[in-house]
């Protein structure tokens, strides 16, 4: 390739959906990822022979439908190995709680929580469907640099709540920066209930229930949709990589150049604008536009370094929030655990276990004071059970997302500490499905630290930085680069750093490329 | 039978601020006490022979201004001075002092670290600017978002205009400072344990939060939000105690010609044809009044005083919902001397203000935690002061007082309701603390007054002894506060009306709900005249 109108750093999801949407507004683009292949943490690996693991994320239920649709992932191999997974919280010695997007479905729940449940999860899917159209979008900027386009965001942003009626209305506004425990005691009696509810909430953030703002988190989770069911969950055929494959194959398919191997030392700024990267080995590619994938502090710091920005902004960069607290567990194992009233569809639900919202705040608690839960929450899938190319036969592959861990321990993450937490996690696991432990075979344990080193995410952190009411919308990551244009000119982001933060949507790529297309007078 | 104009049940600092403001009208005030004496919270008591404690709130920062100059209250007596400095004390002899001198300050600061000290001008910039764009905000109705009303409509362009001329970057400060931790916000200038602990105290005060929650960093401002004699965040003692601040109101009052009766417990509001047209005491006399105004906290008013058929569900419901936590204890103490505090260095005026003892924010946090477990913290926050420094007029000649608040002890405990042998172990747990740092203290004392939040809700009648009437979290404030759609100090009921700290702008010996009330009620007469 000729000098490429824009390079793109970084080949995770976000960075291959913008790479997708520049080629098609007409630019010429090239996308250079670090390592032997693309994916960032929706990557499919493989847990000794023939175990196919999502490596780090798991479950597909945030992807935004435009980057499915514009993209045309499906002719590019996106295909669902199951699109409604139930949820379904365990609590030893307990029949399971099988929760599915239809709350009408529940089973398990006493008559009184099934109406209670049923009403809850009908408001809130409707209050974050009114909220949903805002993914799409940059965030409205406030204040004088207020554009046009900015009030009328704003406005429809107002009328979107104001639609809710009245009563609704004041209820949204009432419970919006409230903390999720208080709602599920107020609304739900059921422990175990209130439990799972609560574990959506701060799923992926360092908060407990307790925190206020963690009902936003929760609104957030159900504003995706699979297949116009809002809230529900998936699973990729072939697993989670393949999402990034197809992506990266709708991007070459709209004329983008994909590069593995090459990874950006630098962002090469030439008279206070972007003039292309520097890459390991004394390459240079210059290009006028460079998107970065990275989040805010690698891309600030790392690529493209102090001297080139005001303190003011470096300092905002700093202050970003982003220690991850959440640790990956994969398993590769013999066979499938055999428990009296656990059913095989149970265990092809997404398991959640978080029995109470007290045990969930204690286990929260931990990392405050540099510990790991004792008791930690889990989250597991199964994807072989829907995709049986995942494993041998009668194999299968258990990928549970564990919480809390904290970013530095007490005493330090030696392999003791890694080997004792691993251990915990497959002791709470095997408490709600008896015989698991002697069924694995492998085992992989994944810190915040490891995450940060494989995917290159400061503090290991899914989103690139804490979501909280203070981190989201115009002030994610921080003023000067709210809406994917930064500080130098021609130098961009689109990663999870930015609106609307990450969960495979692949929206903040969509929004960066439109904001660069708009600017280049192509969109 | 004599209708009144207005009866206010319960004489703290709002009632009385609103039955001073009506009074002045011209109209025919009643204020109902329920104790023999009043001021609710705001007390000074001699619950020992020879010593005036101010048996709950301790500290006078927050009353607006306004407030003071509308009701003419020095001239009724009420003189405030200001404190000296404050002080925070680690385990280890250390201590951290904030002086009111600045180069002094300065040097302190620098004494523990360098970057903090430069960044000490920082943080009190932006606290001071969130101040001020908060102040005008406390004594103004909220307007309600979901109202197409043209009243609200233009409180609504108000507040947007005022936002909007703030600049781009410091709206979105504001709205981080709103929505963020205190912790998360001190980390964001400081590096010290000692000085960030220091600082963060005002944010937890009274809050069921630790310092890491989110929407703690608002109540550290809520705290910071007074002045006094024009000093922003200054806080100062009340001469003769807290109690000084509602005798002057009460001196007000009277002042003109409104009347309060004690022990005159209200047992109920009298509706009829869905309109409040009066109390009946739980003697069973009944008093008519045009308008009927609460100074107890929105459960008491609601869930107590008035028949459930006569409110709608929807509110009763968030009246319900409403979250009103206790969180903090109390000891006063009777001292027989001074007690010595070896760490401070001779002649430190530090102490002539707050004293804490903690080392860090992850050691407030551990305190936290033990209170979401259902128990007094084992190592408690405290927040003391020994106002005979200041004021001798408390105790006897060389003996003095001191008012210890402490944070965090639970309405109820896991093992049950508060008992005379708990309360003992909670309040040995308090001078335990305190002895860590003042090893003569036990020695000194004379008498201990401990109270748990359950003797704060039986004596005071703040519900679970929570000392805002509500917790002042994000989803309790501005116009959902107490209740959304009812933030404007009216109940659904017409003629009554809320004035305590469960509405706008919340707790904290501030009166300005009992005078915002008290214009929204003026407003309603005038129109009905």
């Amino acid at each position: 390739m000729n000098r490429p109108d824009a390079i793109v750093v970084g080949g995770g999801h976000n960075g291959l959906a913008c790479a997708g949407y520049l080629a098609r507004g007409g630019m010429k683009v090239l996308v250079l990822e670090a390592e032997g292949r693309l994916g960032g943490m929706a990557r499919t690996v493989e847990l000794g022979e023939g175990f196919r693991i999502p490596e780090i994320a798991h479950l597909l239920h945030l992807l935004h439908p435009r980057v499915e649709s514009e993209l045309r992932l499906a002719q590019h191999g996106l295909a669902l190995a199951a699109a409604d997974l139930p949820t379904v919280a365990l609590e030893p010695g307990r029949q399971p709680l099988l929760l599915s997007s239809d709350p009408a479905a529940a089973e398990g729940l006493a008559v009184a929580d099934r109406e209670s449940w049923r009403a809850l999860r009908d408001r809130l899917v409707r209050f974050a469907s009114a909220l949903e159209p805002f993914r799409g979008e940059p965030p409205p900027r406030l204040g004088s640099s207020a554009s046009r386009a900015d009030l009328t965001r704003l406005a429809r942003m107002g009328w979107a709540i104001r639609s809710l009626g009245r009563e609704e209305m004041r209820e949204l506004l009432r419970i919006i920066a409230s903390n999720v425990a208080d709602l599920v005691e107020d609304e739900i009696s059921d422990p175990l209930l209130q439990g799972a509810i609560a574990f959506d909430a701060v799923l992926g953030t360092g908060f407990g229930p307790r925190a206020p703002g963690t009902v936003l988190t929760l609104l957030y989770r159900l504003a995706g949709s699979v297949a116009g069911r809002p809230g529900a969950l998936a699973l990729p055929k072939g697993g989670m990589g393949r999402v990034a494959d197809a992506i990266g194959k709708a991007a070459e398919a709209a004329g983008a150049q994909l590069r593995l191997n090459a990874r950006v030392e630098r962002v090469l700024v030439e008279d206070g604008r972007a003039a292309g990267v520097a890459l390991e080995g004394d390459e240079r590619l210059d290009a006028p536009i460079v998107v970065s994938n990275l989040d805010p502090k690698r891309t600030f710091f790392d690529l493209v370094g102090p001297a080139h920005l005001d303190t003011g902004f470096l300092r905002r960069i700093a202050n970003f929030r982003a220690r991850g607290t959440t640790a990956k567990l994969n398993l590769a194992l013999d066979g499938l655990p055999e428990a009296s009233g656990i059913e095989r569809r149970h265990l092809m639900g997404r398991i959640v276990i978080a029995p109470t919202v007290v045990m969930l705040e204690r286990a929260a608690d931990a990392i405050k004071y540099k510990r790991h839960s004792e008791q930690p929450a889990i989250e597991a899938v199964i994807p072989s059970l829907h995709d049986p190319d995942l494993a041998p036969p009668g194999k299968h592959v258990l990928s549970a997302i564990v919480q809390y861990a904290p970013p530095e321990l007490a005493g330090g993450w030696n392999e003791p500490a890694r080997q004792h937490f691993a251990d915990l996690a497959l002791s709470q696991l095997d408490a709600a499905l008896p015989g698991l432990k002697s069924l694995v075979r492998a085992r992989q344990l994944l810190l915040p630290q490891d995450i940060a080193r494989m995917s290159g995410a400061s503090g290991g952190h899914w989103h690139h930085g804490e979501l909280a009411i203070d981190q989201m919308l115009m002030l994610r990551p921080a003023p000067g680069a709210q809406q994917y244009a930064t500080p130098i000119e021609g130098l961009y982001l689109c990663g999870a750093g930015c609106h609307p933060g990450g969960g495979v949507m692949g929206a903040a790529g969509m929004n960066a490329a439109r904001r660069i297309l708009a600017g280049e007078g192509r969109a | 039978m004599k209708q009144r104009d207005v009866i206010v049940i319960g004489a703290g600092h709002n009632g009385l601020t609103t039955a001073c403001y009506l009074a002045r009208l011209g109209l025919d005030v009643l204020v109902l006490e329920r104790n023999d004496y009043i001021g609710g919270a705001a007390v000074s008591r001699e619950l020992t022979p020879g010593w005036t404690y101010s048996s709950c709130s301790y500290v006078c920062s927050l009353l607006r201004p306004e407030i003071v100059r509308d009701l003419d209250l020095p001239r009724h007596g009420l003189q405030v001075i200001p404190y000296e400095g404050g002080v925070t004390f680690t385990r280890e002899g250390d201590y951290f002092a904030l002086y009111s001198d600045k180069d002094r300050l300065r040097r302190e600061l620098a004494r523990h670290s360098a970057r903090d000290a430069e960044a000490y001008d920082r943080y009190t910039l932006e606290v001071l600017r969130q101040c001020r764009f908060i102040r005008p905000l406390l004594l103004w109705t909220p307007p309600d978002p979901t109202s197409l009303k043209p009243r609200d409509l233009k409180g609504l362009a108000q507040l947007g205009r005022r936002l909007w001329s703030l600049g781009e970057e410091q709206i979105y400060d504001m709205i981080r400072f709103w929505t963020m931790s205190a912790g998360d916000f001190l980390d964001q200038y400081f590096e010290n344990d000692l000085i960030k602990a220091h600082l963060a105290g005002s944010s937890i005060i009274g809050t069921a939060l630790g310092p890491y929650s989110p929407g703690t960093a608002y109540v550290l401002l809520h705290h910071y939000m007074g002045d006094v004699d024009g000093a922003t965040g200054a806080w100062g003692f009340a001469r003769g105690g807290m109690g000084a601040i509602t005798r002057a109101m009460a001196s007000a009052l009277r002042g003109s010609g409104g009347e309060i009766r004690t022990e005159a417990p209200v047992g109920r509001i009298v509706v009829k044809n869905g309109r409040a047209v009066g109390v009946a005491l739980d003697s069973g006399e009944e008093i008519a009044a045009k308008v009927v105004v609460s100074n107890l906290d929105v459960k008491r008013t609601f869930l107590k005083l008035v028949e459930a058929n006569e409110l709608p569900p929807s509110f009763l419901n968030r009246v319900t919902k409403f979250k009103i936590r206790g969180s903090s204890g109390k000891l006063n103490i009777a001292l027989d001397g001074l007690p010595s505090f070896p760490a401070l260095p001779p002649g430190c005026p530090a102490w002539r203000g707050d004293m804490h003892v903690t080392e860090s924010l992850a050691q407030m946090e551990e305190a936290y935690d033990d209170w979401k477990a259902g128990s007094w913290s084992r190592r408690p926050y405290v927040d003391m002061l020994i106002p005979t420094l200041i004021d001798p007029t408390m105790a006897p000649p060389g003996k003095h007082y001191m008012t210890v608040f402490v944070q965090y002890a639970p309405p109820k405990l896991a093992e049950g309701e508060w008992s005379t042998q708990t309360r003992d172990a909670f309040g040995k747990t308090v001078i335990d603390t305190i002895a860590e740092i003042s090893p003569d203290i036990r020695d000194l004392i004379r008498h201990v007054e401990v109270r748990s939040p359950a003797d704060l809700e039986n004596e005071v009648g703040l519900t679970e002894g929570n000392i805002f009437q509500g917790e002042l979290t994000m989803d309790q404030l501005l116009f959902n506060r107490p209740v959304p759609g009812f933030a404007q100090y009216r109940a659904p009921i017409p003629g009554l009306y809320m004035c305590g700290s469960s509405t706008h702008p919340g707790g904290g010996v501030m009166a300005a709900p009992g005078a915002n009330a008290a214009r929204e009620i003026a407003r309603d007469l005038k129109r009905a005249a």
